[in-house]
């Protein structure tokens, strides 16, 4: 597979043009904003938290297929996780996006193991301009988790 | 690049240099480097001269009447601050309006944002109508004395639409309005007449023009220069500094404080030696030819958009354009694989974005250097765009 094809995998496509969990979140939820001012891509985050579990997420935003791509995938990650678990999954994807120092987490012999989906954005380390784009929305779930325990 | 031949597509962001640009600039700090205008010495006269020399070879590109009337800067953002602080700031007061275009570079937007935030002068604009031409319906109507300044882009960087100088020149005339053009896009590209063209102010940036980054100008007519208070101070641009007062140099020294550019000026009097040595008019026509053949060549890739006038003899070489759902960064990321590089994202315009209602476009950008077979390049990076994107190509 080229480079560009490993780039934007089907499974990239797909999210990107059907993007899970989008919309905003009606009643009460914290709310996170992310911005790459460089390139304008947008990237909001709707969380609902019930006893430190988050069982509800809505998303928006607008950009790249990277980019919102990433963000699709992540609400189906964070999902039913604990605050600790999400928060340990975005460690994980920053790792194996070598965005966060340490070993990359996922094992050669079972793809999809570790992350799912998420896994097909790897293809993206290989253009370090795009890096930026896959982690905005993990940026935003990061402020939004922090949100939710000040 | 990435395997193949640079096709580089993005002059409208900077342009390639060429060996005698880099050569002057090599030169000057080889054999003549030393600071202007002080040292009483042979080799700070030399560099002077050299500065200077650069000056008067800018004021023939754009037939002024004489050096004194270009002034250095270090491009045209800085040029359009220039006037925005030391002619809008002093002279402008609440209730008056600045008219411009809704397609504008952020250089020429923010600059009056901040001088209304200190005056309360008040932004009018233009906006572009249905064949991307500035719409000039609503002009007549507009027109009172309230207007003092109409400043507008000579042409577009994202949709390559020219500024209708003439009729916004006389619509100024008629009011007592000052004309200031944004010429960062233009000047590089055509002819410029700053006598034919008889604005108040024209700016534009040496490295969008084959020269160096860092060096660029602001023309004024020379009773505007005369009025116009300085947006910096320090050394250079005092004739006698005193405890509380200080009385500026002559122009256009009062509005070059500090160190110039020199290098980067001497640099930019070499690429305006280029431009004439090849002939304006030669560049203008040959980005016509390449600009027409682009939109020939667009107009056949399926679901492409192109923003911008059609007719390729009037407009410029910077074609903005949308894919199909393919993000602009995804194209450009397709294409830089391709070894083009093209511009993707709102191109400092985003008033004008949010007009045309989208949120990025890719760009690719033309200049005397470009051929006909880098467009085929491009038009096969664009095929090769809808194939990865699970289009038909």
């Amino acid at each position: 597979m080229s480079a560009l094809d490993e780039l934007y995998r089907q499974v990239i496509l797909d999210h990107y043009r059907s993007p899970r969990h989008r919309g905003a979140l009606k009643g009460p939820h914290i709310h996170a904003e992310g911005l790459n001012p460089s390139c304008g891509d947008e990237f909001s985050i709707d969380l609902l938290i019930d006893d430190g579990v988050i069982v509800d997420v809505a998303t928006q935003g607008q950009g790249c297929s990277i980019s919102q791509a990433s963000g699709s995938m992540m609400t189906e990650a964070i999902i039913g996780r604990t605050l600790e678990e999400a928060r340990a999954l975005a460690d994980t994807f920053k790792r194996m996006m070598g965005i966060e120092e340490g070993e990359n987490p996922l094992d050669p012999e079972k793809p999809g193991a570790v992350l799912g989906d998420l896994e097909a954005l790897q293809g993206v380390k290989k253009f370090p301009v795009r890096i930026k784009c896959a982690d905005l929305p993990w940026t935003t779930l990061s402020d939004a988790l922090d949100r939710s325990e000040s | 690049m990435n395997g193949h031949p640079l096709a580089y597509l993005d002059s409208a962001a900077t342009t390639q240099k060429p060996i005698q640009v880099l050569d002057a600039v090599d030169d000057f700090y080889r054999t003549k480097n030393s600071n202007v205008h002080r040292g009483a010495y042979a080799l700070s006269a030399e560099a002077t001269d050299a500065y200077e020399g650069a000056r008067a070879k800018v004021a023939s590109f754009i037939n002024a009447g004489g050096p004194d009337e270009v002034v250095f800067s270090r491009g045209a953002t800085t040029s359009l601050n220039h006037i925005a602080y030391g002619w809008g700031l002093n002279r402008l007061s609440e209730g008056d309006r600045v008219v411009l275009t809704i397609m504008e570079h952020h250089a020429n937007v923010v600059p009056w944002q901040l001088v209304a935030r200190h005056t309360g002068i008040e932004l009018v604009y233009l906006t572009l109508d249905d064949h991307y031409e500035v719409d000039l319906s609503g002009l007549a109507d507009l027109l009172d004395e309230r207007v003092k300044v109409i400043a507008f882009s000579g042409m577009s960087n994202v949709t390559g639409t020219l500024g209708p100088a003439r009729t916004l020149v006389e619509a100024a005339r008629s009011v007592g309005a000052l004309v200031v053009v944004d010429g960062a896009q233009l000047v590089p590209h055509a002819p410029m007449d700053v006598q034919d063209l008889d604005a108040d102010f024209l700016v534009f940036s040496g490295h969008k023009m084959l020269g160096p980054t860092g060096i660029g100008a602001m023309w004024g007519k020379p009773e505007r220069l005369e009025e116009m208070e300085p947006a910096e101070g320090g050394g250079e641009m005092i004739a006698d500094v005193g405890l509380y007062e200080s009385r500026w140099a002559p122009v256009p020294h009062k509005f070059e404080a500090g160190t110039p550019p020199i290098a980067q000026a001497v640099g930019l009097g070499a690429a305006v030696d280029y431009l004439q040595k090849v002939g304006m008019e030669a560049v203008r026509d040959h980005e016509h030819e390449i600009t027409g053949y682009a939109l020939k060549r667009l107009a056949d890739v399926p679901d492409l958009t192109v923003y911008g006038p059609t007719d390729p003899t009037h407009r410029g070489g910077a074609v903005s354009f949308s894919l199909a759902d393919i993000h602009a960064h995804d194209i450009a990321t397709v294409l830089d694989e391709h070894g083009i590089a093209v511009r993707a994202g709102h191109h400092c315009a985003k008033p004008l974005l949010r007009h045309l209602h989208v949120p990025a476009t890719a760009r690719a950008s033309f200049y005397l250097y470009n051929t006909l077979d880098e467009v085929d390049r491009l038009i096969d990076g664009l095929l090769d765009a809808r194939r990865v994107f699970g289009l038909d190509a």
